[in-house]
């Protein structure tokens, strides 16, 4: 294969030719997007992605993150798209390589060359160093590392390691966006001096002193355990290590006055070096603020003004199956994706918030794409559902696993029950939730995927799911 | 009656969630009216070996596993005296792994455990990770466990080492020799990680009364406890074990 950037247009173009007719004939695959005709262009360019991502005129933005980064893609789209920046982005479930290869396929003209303007790629964590090398983003945005899937993926500070390695290597023209809460990704700054932009939480009040279980980057990379001034989610927080005296980076773009109102939503002010302005969120939870910290600083680097990052946050409702909220047969539905412990508490905690006693479907699946081990489970603080909870329906493969869970969790046997069939179990949920109350829906990824499927097929709804996917 | 647990390491050595095991004693415990108490130790902090009933040591990923190296070393002979005593203990993965001879890493480094277990751990290419059944005799009990592996190290057990079981589907110890972990008067060590005596009611109960004689005297016997929830649980993980 040759290597120059000057390829001829003759064969530029029947590469791309080639490629979009296979996506063609093959459509949508799928719910989340398809990869197909990705992997056969790779297959004869393997530097399919950077030559097509290097014709963007504002070139491209990577984002990668363990939690959140499909949310917070979602809203740095609409942030870009209200300026009237034309975005091409790679969709849900297609984050590795060969995804974000169709989706600038897709988008380009048979010569080549791109419809859009600029690039914003979600990448797969252990996935990010490839397509970072390819792409030469103008931006990197890095939110966080939290154990996730790891018979997918080995260690956590494997793929630190990555991270490192592809952070060191980056380009001089790209900007580190980093998350300064996180020690793991905030030690990246170090790689790069004057290149970076530091993004976190400002306000103690919103954290607590106690670590939650998901914790996972305690330790200092010398060794030493870190002081924790505040601890906002997981091992997210204020921190500095008493034996290096290595301490977190003061955030360039920050929330400070945090507000959160249960599942209604939140609000903070947004603050950076030119100015500062309130921010109000139809999403929940600290770990959506924490998303739209990410998007903001993101868009900040691009010189985007704060009044239109705040109107694209505002008018945001939620990525795909992570905030849900309808209606079935009458009864009000809140459908929340959980898919690893640190994701799975924050639900728990912005749960708790709700006056009342809950009811809820919790469905586990051990499939790939939400890992096969379902250990993690015993790490969540389901402890803090003990008392509070009306009814709990277990489903999905795992669902005798996680009622039992439930139970040693300290919730009573007679309010607990498994069925693995989804169509049951989200029956016997419904029959369960008392009038006038709401169902609290928790899937994993694929059982996530499921029950939409099985709501849109066999449920009357208030309205179509599809439609709430992006605003 | 009382049972006293000591976490070791609970921070640095938690990665599968190791914590559940806990949970399940403590819980099981509070059912069956017995009085528990859990105490963790970290780097630097020895616990009393003797006032101990039951030992947890979790796995840990390589930078806190190396941190523990260190410290258990110094921890190795009251440890050991304890196991000599009818203590109980339970390590698993990176745990398991330091307790025994030594491991042998990729490069050829050798990193010494404190040799409890006469076993040790060579580095593997490649990665044994999925659901696992094992068919186990411990303390007179035939069970059936069923658990979840993920680790390249290939561990081979001493000549007349027992192991905690036979592999009937997955790797185990090494993938060669259809052994899983290994049991050395009533300490286990395995390379099923994480919550795996939440659904494994028989060997909780082997671990409960174990440590209640520990604690009592050979005639303590365990209450009982209705599991139903518990073996729903094990059986569908052994048919999702069996159908994949």
């Amino acid at each position: 294969m040759k290597n120059n950037i000057q390829e001829s247009a003759a064969a530029m173009m029947a590469k791309v030719a080639l490629a979009k007719a296979v996506a063609a004939a093959t459509g949508r695959v799928g719910h989340g997007g398809t990869t197909l005709p990705g992997r056969v262009a790779r297959t004869f360019d393997r530097d399919l992605v950077g030559r097509l991502s290097r014709r963007l005129a504002h070139g491209a933005v990577v984002v990668s993150a363990t939690n959140g980064k499909t949310t917070t893609c979602a809203m740095i789209a609409g942030i870009m798209q209200g300026t009237g920046m034309k975005v091409v982005r790679n969709r849900e479930g297609a984050n590795l390589t060969a995804g974000i290869a169709s989706a600038l396929l897709k988008d380009s003209s048979l010569a080549g060359r791109p419809r859009s303007e600029i690039g914003l790629f979600e990448v797969d964590e252990a996935v990010f160093p490839e397509v970072s090398m390819q792409s030469q983003p103008r931006i990197v945005l890095l939110m966080n590392l939290f154990r996730d899937q790891l018979d997918r993926y080995g260690e956590l500070e494997h793929i630190a390691e990555l991270w490192r390695k592809a952070v060191g290597e980056l380009s001089d023209t790209t900007t580190t966006v980093l998350n300064a809460d996180d020690p793991l990704v905030a030690e990246l700054a170090a790689l790069r001096p004057g290149k970076t932009l530091c993004y976190g939480v400002e306000d103690i009040s919103a954290g607590g002193l106690v670590m939650q279980h998901a914790s996972d980057s305690k330790y200092c990379s010398c060794g030493s355990p870190f002081d924790y001034e505040v601890a906002f989610i997981g091992h997210m927080g204020i921190y500095s290590c008493p034996a290096c005296k290595r301490r977190r980076p003061s955030p360039t773009v920050y929330a400070e006055k945090i507000r959160l109102d249960g599942m209604r939503g939140s609000s903070f002010t947004l603050v950076t070096p030119d100015d500062s302005i309130e921010v109000t969120l139809a999403l929940p939870g600290l770990y959506n603020i924490y998303n739209a910290l990410g998007a903001a600083a993101c868009c900040y680097s691009l010189d985007i003004p704060l009044k239109q990052i705040q109107t694209g946050l505002e008018a945001f409702s939620a990525a795909f199956g992570r905030v849900e909220r309808f209606s079935i047969q009458d009864k009000p539905v809140c459908l929340l994706l959980v898919k690893n412990p640190a994701g799975f508490n924050e639900v728990v905690r912005t749960l708790m918030i709700e006056p009342g006693r809950k009811s809820l479907l919790i469905a586990l699946n051990d499939k790939i794409a939400d890992g096969r081990d379902i250990s993690w489970i015993w790490d969540v603080d389901l402890e803090m559902l003990a008392g509070s909870v009306h009814s709990a329906v277990c489903s999905g493969t795992r669902a005798e696993e996680m009622a039992m869970r439930l139970k040693y969790a300290g919730l009573g046997e007679e309010s607990l029950s498994a069925k693995q069939d989804l169509r049951k179990a989200l029956k016997e949920a419904l029959d369960r939730t008392p009038e006038g109350e709401t169902l609290f829906v928790l899937p994993t990824y694929t059982a996530m995927l499921a029950l939409r499927q099985l709501i849109h097929e066999h449920f009357k709804t208030d309205r179509e799911l599809g439609d709430l996917v992006w605003k | 009656m009382e049972v006293r647990i000591a976490h070791l390491y609970p921070t640095l050595m938690n990665i599968y969630a190791d914590r559940g095991n806990i949970i399940t004693l403590v819980q099981q415990c509070r059912w069956r009216g017995i009085d528990v108490r859990v105490d963790e130790f970290g780097l630097g902090e020895v616990p009393d070996w003797k006032a101990y009933d039951f030992f947890y040591l979790g796995g840990g990923q390589d930078r806190e596993q190396q941190l523990v190296c260190r410290d258990l070393a110094l921890k190795g002979a009251g440890l050991e005296e304890a196991i000599e005593q009818g203590a109980v203990l339970r390590s698993v993965c990176g745990g398991y792994q330091l307790l025994r001879n030594y491991y042998r890493t990729a490069a050829g480094e050798t990193m010494d455990g404190i040799g409890l277990f006469k076993a040790h751990t060579v580095a593997g290419d490649r990665r044994c990770i999925g659901n696992v059944i094992v068919e186990s005799e411990i303390g007179g009990r035939h069970l059936t466990l069923v658990g979840f592996e993920n680790h390249s190290g290939k561990t081979y057990l001493d000549a007349g080492q027992q192991p905690l079981g036979r592999v009937i589907s997955g790797f185990g110890n090494n993938a060669e020799d259809g052994s899983e972990g290994i049991v050395y008067r009533n300490a286990i060590g395995t390379y099923m990680h994480g919550p795996l005596l939440p659904k494994n009611a028989g060997l909780t109960d082997y671990v409960l009364e174990e440590s209640l004689k520990h604690h009592h005297g050979s005639t303590a016997q365990l209450p009982p406890l209705e599991h139903s929830f518990e073996d729903a649980a094990h059986q569908a993980a052994i048919r999702i074990t069996r159908g994949r």
